[in-house]
């Protein structure tokens, strides 16, 4: 579903950055990745190239058959198969949750008013909270943004999600109603990467975890390997702060 | 007790105080005024300004000669009365339809009143007002198109539209509108077969043009990147995230200052007047030469501006209400 070749990343903001360093990673259809790490360690970066929000210097990105790197390739099209959540919502402010999950599918996927009210229903239901239907982002709990957020992605019925640190900026009471709806995505065979420390989501349904460091990956495994006896010391170490 | 002291820290009392200071300031202004004018012995006619605004135009047809009507020709709302005296040489008179009494054949005879009628006419003042209005509004829609584009284009990364827009920002605000007016008017406009009305329409767009592409580069720059990544990631391209995504919330916060741009295009249309449009100042103008009621007249044409200024203000604060509705 998702190939990542010898991919290579370098910012020049104030210095150099080498954000990605001959990164490879193959990710199977209704496979569920976790990506671990320090932060500037190129986690995030790697998963803002999968739908070309970075692009990349070198190497090669391979979408579902569809080659990120070739440039006939219509990267709209890509993105519309790839949900992303990020960590700061960014839900639309000056549309109702109702607008938020409807407007691509009306725009992008070109279905009709009704079909679209039909889909964010369902999946506001699926996320927990139809009843915030026709609220503003403004009036809802960081958990209930976000929650919007995902259906908001899922409105487009990806074969991919993304998800960038999805909890990070919650409060920890929340956390919990975010997790549950990610946890039940991957129950039902969704191919998910996700960026994140929440452990117990990367042991209940994490099928792999991958450490990077240096904008490297440093090493990858089941979550019982590489929680319970990393091979590298870098990995320890890393494990040693989060806990 | 109440001492004095007290009275003087007591908020309420301040308050009081400084509304009775109010009253006296503006008293005094009125006053000074009066007394200025006074000086320089000035005689105040208003009673002559309302019909620089609106005046009953009085109207007299009579007949020239003894003749016969011979015909009458329907031309829009009026006719025209065609009449011939003994020598056949015919005579024209022009009236409202609904006023003609005579048919032809009928005889008509010299001094005779055909058609006698009053009309309400624009004055001048009120023509300008129009034109202002005409004018101001054409080169608020032009330039909000002008400005929308060329603030993407100073986005782009590409250098063309990018270096194109800067040029074009830089060279507008760098040099007088008035200088820019009489470019548009004796260069553009010779070189285009441009009439004087268009001359100033353009040279106003295109100068707001200018500084709306700011006001809407610096709206749409303060826009959170995430927004546009939000849009993007969900398969938009780059015109549907603008379109829907982008754009609206951008226009929600440049509002006021494009709201500002706009007053201020109202009141630089005062200098089209340097190109033969009889606008409200021009409109003023040339009443204060054949009345010499300066006074009355520039403080009337103060008062339309205002008129047209408030009403936008007003507006765009209805519109800012509106749009608060997600905050």
């Amino acid at each position: 579903m998702i190939e990542v070749r010898n991919v290579y990343k370098t910012f020049y903001s104030r210095h150099r950055v080498d954000a990605l360093v001959d990164v490879s990673l193959e990710v199977q259809k209704g496979e569920v990745v976790t990506i671990i790490g320090p932060s500037g360690s190129g986690k995030s970066t790697l998963l803002r190239c999968l739908n070309h929000l970075e692009t990349i210097d070198r190497g090669e990105i391979i979408i579902d058959d569809i080659p990120l790197t070739d440039s006939r390739t219509n990267i709209n099209a890509v993105r519309a198969e790839v949900g992303m959540v990020f960590q700061s919502f960014n839900l639309f402010p000056h549309m109702t949750v109702q607008g938020n999950v409807t407007i691509a599918q009306i725009k992008v996927r070109r279905r009709p008013r009704t079909d679209a009210d039909g889909m964010a229903m369902k999946l506001l239901e699926k996320v927990g909270i139809p009843e915030k239907a026709d609220s503003y982002p403004s009036q809802l709990s960081g958990g209930q943004q976000q929650r919007v957020a995902i259906a908001r992605a899922l409105a487009m019925q990806p074969k991919i999600m993304l998800f960038d640190e999805p909890t990070s900026a919650l409060d920890p009471e929340m956390i919990g109603e975010v997790l549950d709806v990610m946890k039940t995505l991957a129950r039902e065979g969704m191919t998910m990467v996700v960026v994140s420390h929440e452990m117990g989501f990367a042991r209940e349904v994490c099928d792999r975890v991958v450490f990077m460091d240096e904008g490297r990956i440093v090493e990858a495994g089941t979550p019982e390997k590489l929680f319970d006896s990393p091979d590298h010391d870098r990995t320890k170490a890393f494990l040693a702060q989060i806990i | 007790m109440e001492t004095v002291k007290d009275l003087v820290h007591n908020p309420r009392f301040r308050n009081t105080l400084s509304w009775i200071a109010l009253a006296l300031i503006l008293m005094g202004l009125v006053a000074g005024t009066y007394h200025t004018t006074q000086k320089v012995e000035y005689i105040w006619r208003w009673e002559q300004v309302p019909r620089y605004v609106l005046f009953k135009d009085s109207n007299l047809i009579e007949v020239q000669e003894d003749a016969t009507v011979i015909a009458l020709d329907r031309d829009g709302s009026d006719t025209v009365i065609v009449a011939a005296n003994f020598l056949d040489e015919e005579q024209y008179y022009t009236v409202p339809s609904d006023l003609v009494t005579t048919s032809v054949g009928d005889e008509i005879r010299s001094g005779q009143v055909l058609a006698q009628w009053e009309r309400w006419k624009a004055g001048l003042l009120l023509k300008g007002l129009i034109l202002t209005l005409e004018i101001s509004v054409l080169a608020i829609i032009l330039g909000i198109i002008i400005g929308l584009f060329t603030g993407l284009a100073r986005l782009s990364g590409s250098p063309a539209p990018k270096w194109l827009a800067i040029g074009y920002i830089e060279l507008i605000r760098g040099t007088p509108l008035l200088v820019q007016i009489y470019i548009f008017y004796f260069f553009v406009g010779q070189v285009f077969k441009l009439s004087n009305f268009m001359a100033g329409v353009l040279a106003l767009s295109v100068f707001a043009g200018a500084y709306v592409a700011e006001i809407i580069r610096a709206g749409i720059q303060s826009i959170h990147r995430g927004q546009m990544e939000a849009a993007r990631s969900l398969g938009m391209s780059y015109y549907l995230s603008m379109r829907y995504i982008i754009l609206p919330q951008a226009f929600k916060r440049i509002l006021p200052p494009l709201a500002g741009q706009f007053i201020s295009l109202i009141k630089d249309s005062s200098l089209v007047g340097v190109i033969a449009l009889v606008e409200l100042t021009r409109a003023g103008r040339e009443i204060g030469t054949s009345t010499f009621n300066y006074f009355e007249v520039f403080f009337t044409v103060a008062a339309l501006y205002l008129i047209l200024t408030f009403t936008l203000s007003m507006l765009v604060q209805y519109m800012e209400r509106r749009f608060a509705a997600s905050d």
